[in-house]
């Protein structure tokens, strides 16, 4: 098969889902128009641990409007089988009004469902519930949990021990809660035992299998259509409570329900990045070459589920450091269950990984870019494997560059802008590259354009446009000429939009899928006599705008449109998709080199800041407009985790105190000033047939630690808390 | 939220026999509506009062200056008087919410904004100001924002106002008029701190509304600004702030006017620090030395205890850049 | 998914099917009056009072209907539930993120704080308002030129906002326009562009 050109990969496509977004006319879960659909609110737990010792509903069903009041002493059983297809971790999921029992404060323990939504939304405050309360125990701190995972290698006690230079610190890192703009919101439908969920998720498939599960219906009986969602960084991987609220308030009133989970309830009961406790040691020569790193992170999870994060990896892989030790552990709360948030795991470890190797850095006097470099690894040496591509230096070589790094006064508190102190700092950034198995299904028409689908999901990075582009390529057509759909379980399978692996493996199954189109209809013009491609051999033939031609003589060729008129088809169509390996013999990760500026008021505390820069190594990039879009957004979350995240707890009673988008604080566009993203040219084919690694993730994960490397630089004070606020620089 | 009867006020005199009925006066809305939602309010009858007469800025008899009621704060901000007389009423104005919100709010409501305090948002909670008897969720609770001045046992919420913060230094008073006439409350006088009844808020009596804040005639030239000092560049509440507005003459202070926002119970006038500063002059020295005493009489509480350095480094630094040394 | 532009509406009033000029809103069930959908369960308990109601003429991007509200719902649902207009959106419903943005008026206000109420007389503009029919707004095809947003959730708040914007004069510089764009708050972290898109549209005009 002869390579096809590539015009629209790579090229600065604007969004193709763009015009419905600036117009209002792109449907979010709970914007479809579904005929008949009544409103349904969630009561939430205002207790943290015990049981439901009683529940008035009368005033709440004497409101004029008010349908309906489901509760554990009402509801049906559900039959909640086990789900392999889920994101759900180790445990006993929640269920939904099953019984008395409250694990966790904001746990729905009510729905009540109402002809509108004001109705509904008075209905639910008229729900009086009465609770036998336990003391919760909803704080990480001081509780030294449970191991969950061990990893060693070479001798790491002992080489600390005869370290020339020995660094041991303690982290602390704020829970955090992924806050998309658009709430967690479902619709359900019932025909018969058949039910529709327009909901919002990252993994419609997920929602599919979950649902099935709750209500033991065949999965084929489930469909769920997600086209857009606002936003999720993890949040929608899982298939939350509501949703099952939804259909079983659906399934009982026999008509659509409309659920939409309040902002407050966002806190309650769609998952979080967990609190982190992180030791970390680590031992180096005078050079700065590191000798020894232990790692003994410990987060949070739900007493009912054993959350499991990527945790590990960076401390095993990033540096060429002969002896490690880790020790995860987590602490079982009375709280709701985490769930990964972009950069899962890496953002949190390289927190304390990247502030580690500043201090080692300044303290030896060595330049932090140049202590890094020191440390690269020629193979990846907790499995031994090379790595498939690691451009690292490059990353720093050209961000050094470009940021004027070399400017630098390396003297922490030197540089003054007013009442301004001024600073630089800088860390690596890494996550891995994943792929998981996906479909799709390619059609061509008569009239010369083609449809590609997937039921995958777009939660923001662009997957309609970059695999537009890449169908695009692949088929010879236009991007006009080709629409991708998604968001459909009547669509081929495709993996969650989650840990950067869309990109990998849908793009992959389109790829393939189109190629295998394309030949088709190669195939069908060489062995046709009345083609001007008769007797060509396939391998010669490319397809570009539209039309298939020689490879070398571009005059002898026809149209598809010709040649689907001529053979007298409608269309034709063609499946394929991609399977990862069962093994790889490399080491997969992208890489970032992350600079930031921030000046920091020297008598008031405040950080902002100034200007960053990252560089990545990501592999090939299918749309960079897109792509340079996702970096600064992944660079203004990292700022907000570095300076303002922070869900705060009320330990009394297991309150979540600032369930709310003025007291938990994400950044504003006052907050941001001009920010830049450089991704160096190139592809990584070892990773995957399309080359790329994966970025959503990626551009989160160093961020932080950058951003407290360059406080430290600003004022000499080093902070190992996040967020990093006023009240630690006075 | 509670269902509710609504009436619109065409004319003052309809609006206080609905207010002396119980309505509850609803203005710009953005409080009353979102503590509505909240349960927190329960109005069984909201009066608009938004199509009343109290949408001027005139300038009174004796140089001061009247705000009508009912002006909106971006209208407040923009209004070439006030920005060219009172730079600390308009920053504080624009250093408040978003514009939507400024587009919205007016300043009567702005005044009367009721407490940030979660654990009083949230009717779960226990709150001595929200039901009375209950407890203060915040006092033991999680505190960082709360107030560090002007507490009581029952009660630690910050009153959560920019431009009250400015209006409490340039000693503002507050034009009432209810069922039984008119009255003029110093601004001081209007706010309550919380004592023994964190549910008494303000000095108004029933059916009573605003009709508009006055200014004063301040000495002239008057050199003003307000800083305000949070977590995130825009659209929060304040951790600390300042209005500061001085006039000097020959060298000397003549006039201090210097107030604190987001460390109190109620916008927080610092005339020990104004002491301090009148008749002397102005230095680097002074700033420093003045400020102070900003924070004198704070009870932090333990989460909040970095506010008591922040407030004096935060009116240190807005004395200097309205008293220009730098 | 498609590339090519939605069917012209101006007033996106059309896009649902069960409005008509004048429409029953919100909790007025036991008045008789039903919001399409709520057919099925006209039946409320005969004791209950019914929620107060009030009818209200308000123009909805160039378009006057007169609505009879539940004095509870907000413009935003007014919009969202009662009008088919899904276009604003609801982030927080407490004015803490301007997912809401509307003009009334002319003016910038979030539609989850005002009550539908009292828009006696008033002019509302949403984000299906501001295209001329399939010619986007110069402030729109900004937003796609620029990439300024990703999810698209918070888009129509900001681009009502960035019309306020424009027409307040906010757009001197950079950080003037982050300042007066800060209340619209987006997730996905598009600021950067966000800027560029007010900075291209304030140019052109």
């Amino acid at each position: 098969m002869s390579p096809q050109p590539q015009k629209a990969v790579g090229s600065p496509l604007s969004r193709v889902d763009g015009r419905l977004k600036v117009t209002g006319q792109a449907d979010y879960a709970v914007d479809h128009d579904v005929p008949g659909a009544v409103h349904a609110v969630v009561v939430d737990s205002s207790i943290a641990l015990g049981r439901i010792t009683g529940i008035d509903t009368s005033a709440a069903e004497s409101h004029p409007g008010v349908l309906k009041v489901i509760t554990h002493r009402n509801a049906p059983r559900l039959v909640y089988r086990d789900n392999p297809v889920s994101n759900n971790p180790r445990g006993r999921r929640l269920r939904v009004f099953q019984d008395d029992q409250i694990l966790f404060f904001g746990q729905p323990v009510a729905v009540v469902v109402a002809t509108t939504i004001e109705t509904a939304q008075h209905g639910a405050s008229l729900v009086d519930v009465s609770y036998e309360a336990r003391q919760p125990t909803t704080d990480l701190a001081g509780r030294p949990g449970d191991p969950l995972l061990n990893y060693a290698r070479g001798d790491t006690e002992a080489a600390l021990a005869s370290a020339a230079v020995r660094l041991d610190r303690e982290f602390h890192l704020a829970r955090n809660h992924h806050n998309p703009m658009e709430p967690h919101g479902t619709i359900a439908s019932w025909d018969g035992d058949k039910l529709t969920l327009w909901d919002k998720t990252q993994y419609v498939i997920g929602v599919q299998n979950e649902a099935a599960a709750v209500f033991g219906i065949p999965v084929e009986n489930v469909r769920v259509i997600s086209p857009f969602v606002g936003g999720a960084f993890g949040s929608a991987l899982r298939t939350w409570p509501h949703v099952a609220i939804a259909a079983l308030a659906a399934r009982e009133m026999g008509c659509p329900v409309k659920l939409a989970l309040s902002r407050r309830q966002m806190y309650f009961t769609v998952g979080y990045r967990p609190r982190y406790q992180y030791r970390l040691r680590l031992g180096a020569d005078r050079q700065g070459r590191l000798t020894a790193m232990a790692h003994e992170p410990t987060y949070e999870t739900s007493n009912h589920e054993t959350f499991w994060e990527a945790t590990l990896f960076l401390g095993q892989m990033l540096y060429n450091v002969p002896n490690v030790s880790q020790t995860l552990r987590t602490v079982s709360l009375d709280v709701n269950t985490p769930l990964w948030m972009r950069g899962p795991g890496f953002s949190s470890t390289s927190f304390c990984i990247e502030v580690a190797m500043d201090e080692l850095a300044h303290e030896l006097g060595i330049d932090p870019v140049e202590l890094r470099l020191r440390n690269e690894p020629t193979k990846d040496l907790s499995t031994g494997l090379p790595f498939s591509t690691r451009r690292l230096r490059e990353c720093f070589q050209t961000g050094a560059q470009e940021f004027g790094w070399g400017r630098r006064n390396p003297k922490p508190r030197s540089t003054r802008d007013g009442d301004w102190l001024v600073g630089t700092g800088v860390a690596t950034g890494c996550y891995d590259t994943r792929r998981a198995r996906a479909e799709a299904h390619a059609r061509l028409d008569a009239g010369g354009t083609a449809v590609v689908q997937s039921a995958a999901s777009d939660a923001g990075p662009g997957t309609y446009t970059s695999m537009t582009q890449v169908a695009a390529d692949a088929l010879g057509l236009a991007v006009r000429e080709v629409e991708f759909r998604l968001g459909d379980t009547t669509m081929p399978p495709a993996p969650p939009q989650g840990a950067s692996q869309l990109m990998a493996s849908v793009g992959s199954a389109v790829q393939d899928t189109c190629d295998k189109l394309r030949l088709q209809a190669i195939r069908l013009a060489v062995g046709d006599q009345r083609s001007p491609l008769h007797g060509v051999r396939p391998d010669d033939v490319v397809v570009i705008a539209g039309r298939l031609q020689v490879k070398d003589k571009p005059a002898r060729g026809e149209t598809y449109r010709q040649l689907l008129a001529r053979n007298n088809l409608t269309h034709l169509e063609a499946n394929g998709g991609y399977t990862p390996p069962a093994e790889t013999p490399y080491s997969m990760y992208g890489y970032s080199a992350v600079f930031a500026e921030v000046g920091v008021d020297a008598r008031l505390g405040l950080v902002r800041v100034r200007r960053m820069l990252s560089v990545y190594d990501a592999g090939r990039i299918i749309s960079p407009k897109l792509a340079d879009s996702q970096a600064l957004g992944g660079m203004i979350g990292g700022i907000g985790m570095a300076l303002l995240e922070h869900t705060v707890t009320d330990h009394r009673d297991g309150r979540i105190v600032n369930a709310n988008l003025a007291d938990y604080l994400v950044p504003v566009n006052a907050d941001i000033p001009e920010l830049r993203a450089i991704y160096l040219d190139g592809d990584d084919r070892k990773a995957d047939p399309i080359g790329v690694k994966g970025l959503g993730e990626l551009v989160k994960v160093g961020v932080a630690p950058a951003i407290a490397n360059a406080v430290f630089h600003a004022t000499g004070r080093r902070v190992h808390e996040l967020p990093i606020t006023a009240e630690a620089l006075l | 939220m509670y269902p509710f009867s609504y009436t619109r006020a065409s004319d003052l005199r309809t609006a206080l026999r609905a207010g002396a009925d119980g309505g509850r006066y609803v203005a710009g809305g953005t409080t009353l509506v979102d503590l509505m939602r909240e349960t927190v309010e329960r109005p069984g009858t909201l009066v608009d009062i938004s199509g009343l007469p109290l949408r001027e800025v005139t300038a009174t008899k004796g140089g001061g200056l009247r705000i009508g009621a009912l002006m909106r704060m971006a209208e407040i901000a923009a209004h070439p008087t006030v920005r060219a007389l009172y730079p600390v009423i308009s920053q504080a104005l624009e250093l408040s919410a978003s514009a939507q919100l400024r587009n919205m709010a007016t300043i009567g409501g702005n005044v009367m904004q009721r407490p940030r305090c979660t654990y009083f948002r949230d009717v779960t909670a226990a709150c001595n100001r929200r039901e009375p008897g209950t407890g203060c969720g915040a006092r033991e609770g999680f505190n960082r924002t709360h107030a560090i001045l002007g507490t009581s046992e029952q009660c630690v919420a910050t009153h959560p106002s920019d431009v009250a913060v400015a209006f409490a230094a340039l000693e503002a008073t507050v034009h009432l008029l209810g069922p039984a006439g008119e009255r003029t409350v110093a601004f001081a006088d209007f706010l309550l701190r919380p004592g023994s009844t964190p549910q008494r808020e303000q000095d108004l009596r029933p059916g009573e509304l605003i009709t508009a804040v006055e200014i004063p005639a301040q000495p002239r030239p008057l050199r003003s600004g307000y800083l305000k000092v949070r977590d995130r560049q825009s659209y929060e509440f304040a951790l600390t702030s300042a209005a500061v507005a001085l006039h000097v003459r020959a060298g000397v202070i003549r006039s201090a006017k210097v107030a604190a926002g987001g460390v109190g119970t109620v916008p927080w006038k610092l005339s020990a620090v104004e002491q301090r500063l009148i008749g002397a002059r102005p230095s680097e020295a002074l700033w420093a030395q003045a400020a102070e005493v900003a924070a004198e009489g704070a009870h932090p509480l333990a989460h909040n205890g970095f506010k008591v350095e922040l407030l004096k480094r935060t009116v240190e630094r807005q004395l200097r850049v309205v008293g220009g040394t730098r | 998914m498609s590339t090519e532009p939605p069917a012209g509406e101006s007033t996106g009033l059309t896009r649902r099917t069960f409005v008509a000029t004048t429409v029953a809103v919100g909790g007025v069930v036991a008045a008789g009056e039903l919001t399409a959908g709520a057919s099925a369960f006209a039946a409320a308990p005969a004791t209950a009072e019914p929620v107060p109601s009030t009818r209200v003429s308000v123009t909805v991007n160039g378009r006057q209907l007169t609505v009879t509200v539940d004095n509870r719902t907000s413009l935003l649902d007014l919009l969202r539930e009662h009008l088919g207009l899904t276009g604003s959106k609801k982030g927080c419903n407490a004015g803490a993120c301007g997912a809401c943005t509307v003009l009334v008026d002319g003016r910038r206000v979030n539609g989850c704080l005002t009550l539908a109420v009292r828009l006696e007389s008033a002019e509302v503009t949403t984000i299906e308002g501001v295209a001329n029919g399939d010619r986007l707004h110069p402030l729109q095809q900004a937003f796609i030129d620029r990439d300024a947003f990703q999810c698209g959730y918070c888009t129509p708040g900001q681009i009502m906002s960035g019309l306020g914007c424009l027409r307040e004069g906010h757009t001197g510089s950079a950080e003037e326009i982050r300042e007066w764009m800060s209340g619209n708050l987006c997730r996905c972290g598009c600021y950067v562009k966000i800027v560029r898109a007010v900075e291209q549209a304030a140019r052109w005009k």
